[in-house]
C-alpha cells in the first residue's frame, strides 16, 4: 500500500497535498496497490478540516484515510508531523510513503525517515517501485534545482521514503470519478509533548494580495539595472499590470532588492503567465527559479545572453529605453 | 555561544552544467567551486551572533580534501575554526553523509563542549537531498526547524523565523539546538584582505571517519531533454513596446 501525506496548513488542504495525490495515484498502480492517504492534525476550527480533506483525497483517488490529532499538532511542527508520519507508518504497514517535495513535505519526510532510520528520496519526478531482480526501487531525481536530473536507486529494509518534486504534476481528481468515498479512519498514536518544542509559536501576515510566487505577471531585473533606484520603471510596469517586481541574484548581492524579491534556486519559485525578465543574462540559478513561467519575454542587449535564447519573445536593447516605453505605450492604450 | 556551521562545497556553475562521460558527477574542469549559497550564509549569520554576543564559530565540512579551500574562505569572513572530515570519492548518500557528521561533532564536542547552535544550509545546491541537518540533529537529540530566514538569541533560546506565502512563522527553541538556514537570511560580507591573510594560517584539523552506507545510490545524471524554444524577437529598442504591448494583450494579462 502506499501512504500519501497530506499536506495541510491549520486543516486547509493545499495544492502540493492534491499534486501528490495525482502523482501517487500513478504510483499506487505501477505499484498494483491502494492509495491511502495521511491527515495529521486536526486544523484550527474554522478551516474546513480533516473530513473535508479526506473527502478531497477520496476525488482523488485515495481509497483509505487515517487522521490523527493531539495536544502537538495545533499547528505545524516538523517532529510532531515526523513522529507522526513515522507512526502511521509502522502502524498501518506501508510498502512506501510518498509526500510532494515543498519546504515543508521534504522537512517532515526527512524527519520521518531519520525516526525509521529509513532511506529518503527527495524531489523524485519519476519512481518504479522494486523490479527483479535485485528488488530496488529506481527513480529520476531533481539536482541542482531542475538543472540535471539524476537516476538513482533505493533499497530499503522498510518502507520507502519518497517525495515527488514540486509542479511534477498538475494535480487533478481521479477520472473517473471514484465510485466509493474513502473510509475515514481516526489512529491513536502517542507523541511525546516534547515534541512541542518546534511548533509554530506565532505567525505574522506581512502582505496581502498579490506575491512573488502568485503573481500572474512578474517584471524581473538583473545585474543590467545597474542599482536600486534603477527599478523604479520596473516598478511602474509591474504596478501597471498587477504583478510584481522580481530580480536575479547579482542583484540581491548588490543589495538593490531585498531577498524575498528574488527568483531563483536559492529565492522563489516563479509561474506567472508571463514573465517579463530584462537585464537578465539567465544563470543556472536564475533559469530554475523562472521555467516555471508559462511565457518567457526577455529585454537584454545582448541577443545571445540565455534568457534571450530560452525566451518566447525579446526585445533586443537597453532596458533603460524599453521599459518604460512599454509602460507609456499601456497608458496610451489605455486613454 | 559556540556555533557550528555545516558548509559543502559544490562547483559554480554558469549558464549550463556539464556532465562527466561516466555520467556520475558535474564536469567541473572549467567550473570553480564555492560554498552551497545556503550555507555561505549560515557561516555569516554565525559570524553576526559571535559578534554580537561573543563566542566562537566552528566550521565543519565533509568533502575532499580540496574542501579545506571553503573553509578557509569561511575563516576569511570571520569563523574561527575549521573542521575537515575528509572522503575519497566525493558523492555520499545523504544517510552516509548524516552519520558521518555526526560522528565528528560528537567527538568535537567531547572535547570542547556542547555547541549551542548549529547550522545547516536548508539544502546543498548540487545534490539536494533536503535532509543531512534533520538527521544529524535527530541523532544528537537537538530540535531543528529547516527554512530560517531570521534568528535571533537570547544566550537560551533561539527564535526563527521562517517564511510562507505573505508573512512568516516563528520558531523558537531552546539552546542546544539546530537550524537549517537559507539565503536571505542575511548578505554575506566579502573576505577583508586581513581576512584572507589570516585564513591561510588557519589550522584545519582533519578528521576520517567512515559511516555505513544509506540506501540511496546514484546511477547517473544527465541533463532534462531541453525543450528547445523559438525566440520571437520583437524588436529593437523603445520602437519594440508596441509589439510587448500586443503579446500582452493576446494573453489577456492587461
Amino acid at each position: 500500500m502506499l501512504l500519501v501525506v497530506l499536506e495541510h496548513d491549520r486543516g486547509t488542504l493545499g495544492e502540493p497535498g492534491r499534486e501528490a495525490l495525482t502523482f501517487g495515484r500513478t504510483l499506487a498502480v505501477k505499484m498494483g496497490a491502494e492509495m491511502h492517504a495521511a491527515v495529521i492534525g486536526a486544523g484550527a476550527p474554522e478551516a474546513a478540516g480533516p473530513d473535508a480533506i479526506a473527502a478531497e483525497a477520496g476525488d482523488h483517488g485515495a481509497a483509505h484515510v487515517y487522521t490523527v490529532d493531539s495536544e502537538v499538532l495545533s499547528d505545524f511542527g516538523p517532529e510532531a508531523w515526523g513522529e507522526s508520519i513515522a507512526l502511521i507508518t509502522a502502524l498501518v504497514g506501508a510498502d512506501a510513503v510518498l509526500a510532494c517535495g515543498s519546504e515543508r513535505g521534504n522537512e517532515v519526510m526527512a524527519q520521518a525517515a531519520v525516526r525509521l532510520d529509513a532511506p529518503m528520496v527527495a524531489n523524485c519526478t519519476d519512481i518504479a517501485p522494486p523490479g527483479e531482480p535485485d528488488g530496488q526501487w529506481s527513480m529520476t531525481r531533481v539536482q541542482w534545482g531542475g538543472s540535471l536530473l539524476e537516476d538513482a536507486t533505493l533499497s530499503a529494509a522498510g518502507p520507502a521514503l519518497l517525495t515527488c518534486a514540486l509542479h511534477t504534476v498538475a494535480s487533478s481528481p481521479a477520472k473517473p470519478a471514484p465510485d466509493s468515498v474513502p473510509e475515514v479512519q481516526t489512529v491513536d498514536i502517542d507523541l511525546p509533548s516534547e515534541l512541542a518544542r518546534t511548533v509554530v509559536k506565532e505567525r505574522v501576515v506581512l502582505e496581502a494580495g498579490v506575491t512573488l510566487p502568485t503573481a500572474p505577471v512578474v517584471v524581473g531585473g538583473g545585474r543590467g539595472v545597474g542599482s536600486a533606484e534603477g527599478f523604479a520603471p520596473l516598478e511602474e510596469l509591474a504596478e501597471l499590470l498587477g504583478g510584481r517586481v522580481g530580480c536575479s541574484r547579482a542583484v540581491t548581492n548588490n543589495g538593490w532588492r531585498p531577498h524575498s524579491d528574488q527568483v531563483g534556486q536559492t529565492g522563489t519559485r516563479i509561474a506567472p503567465e508571463i514573465y517579463i525578465a530584462s537585464g537578465i543574462s539567465g544563470a543556472i540559478q536564475h533559469w530554475v527559479g523562472a521555467m516555471g513561467s508559462k511565457h518567457i519575454l526577455a529585454v537584454n542587449i545582448d541577443p545571445e545572453a540565455n534568457m534571450v535564447v530560452k525566451a518566447d519573445w525579446a526585445v533586443i536593447g537597453d532596458l533603460h529605453q524599453v521599459i518604460p516605453a512599454i509602460s507609456a505605450e499601456i497608458r496610451r492604450r489605455w486613454s | 555561544m559556540r556555533i557550528l556551521c555545516c558548509v559543502k562545497r559544490v562547483p559554480a556553475p554558469g549558464a549550463r552544467i556539464n556532465v562527466t562521460g561516466d555520467g556520475l558527477a558535474v564536469d567541473a574542469a572549467h567550473l570553480g567551486f564555492t560554498t552551497s549559497p545556503h550555507e555561505e550564509c549560515g557561516v555569516e549569520e554565525a559570524v553576526q551572533i559571535t559578534e554580537r554576543e561573543g563566542g566562537e564559530v566552528t566550521v565543519l565540512t565533509l568533502g575532499p580534501a580540496e574542501a579545506a579551500e571553503q573553509l578557509r574562505y569561511a575563516a576569511s569572513v570571520g569563523a574561527h575554526h575549521g573542521v575537515l572530515v575528509q572522503t575519497e570519492v566525493e558523492a555520499w548518500d545523504p544517510q552516509r553523509t548524516a552519520r558521518a557528521l555526526t560522528a565528528a561533532i560528537e567527538s568535537l564536542e567531547e572535547s570542547g563542549g556542547p555547541f549551542d547552535l548549529i547550522l545547516f544550509g536548508n539544502e546543498s545546491a548540487d545534490s539536494g537531498g533536503f535532509q543531512v541537518g534533520v538527521r544529524v540533529a535527530y541523532a544528537l537529540g537537538r530540535p531543528i526547524v529547516n527554512g530560517i530566514k531570521g534568528i535571533e538569541t537570547d544566550g537560551s533560546t533561539v527564535r526563527a523565523r521562517r517564511e510562507i506565502d505573505g508573512g512568516f512563522e516563528v520558531y523558537e527553541l531552546a539552546m542546544p539546538a539546530a537550524l537549517g538556514v537559507k539565503e536571505g537570511i542575511n548578505l554575506p560580507r566579502y573576505p577583508t584582505m586581513r581576512g584572507r591573510l589570516a585564513s591561510k594560517k588557519l589550522a584545519i584539523t582533519t578528521m576520517e571517519i567512515d559511516a555505513e552506507a544509506g540506501g540511496q545510490a546514484l546511477v547517473r545524471l544527465h541533463r532534462p531533454t531541453e525543450t528547445l524554444s523559438q525566440t520571437t524577437i520583437l524588436g529593437h529598442g523603445p520602437e519594440a513596446a508596441a509589439a510587448v504591448v500586443d503579446v500582452l494583450e493576446e494573453l489577456g494579462v492587461l
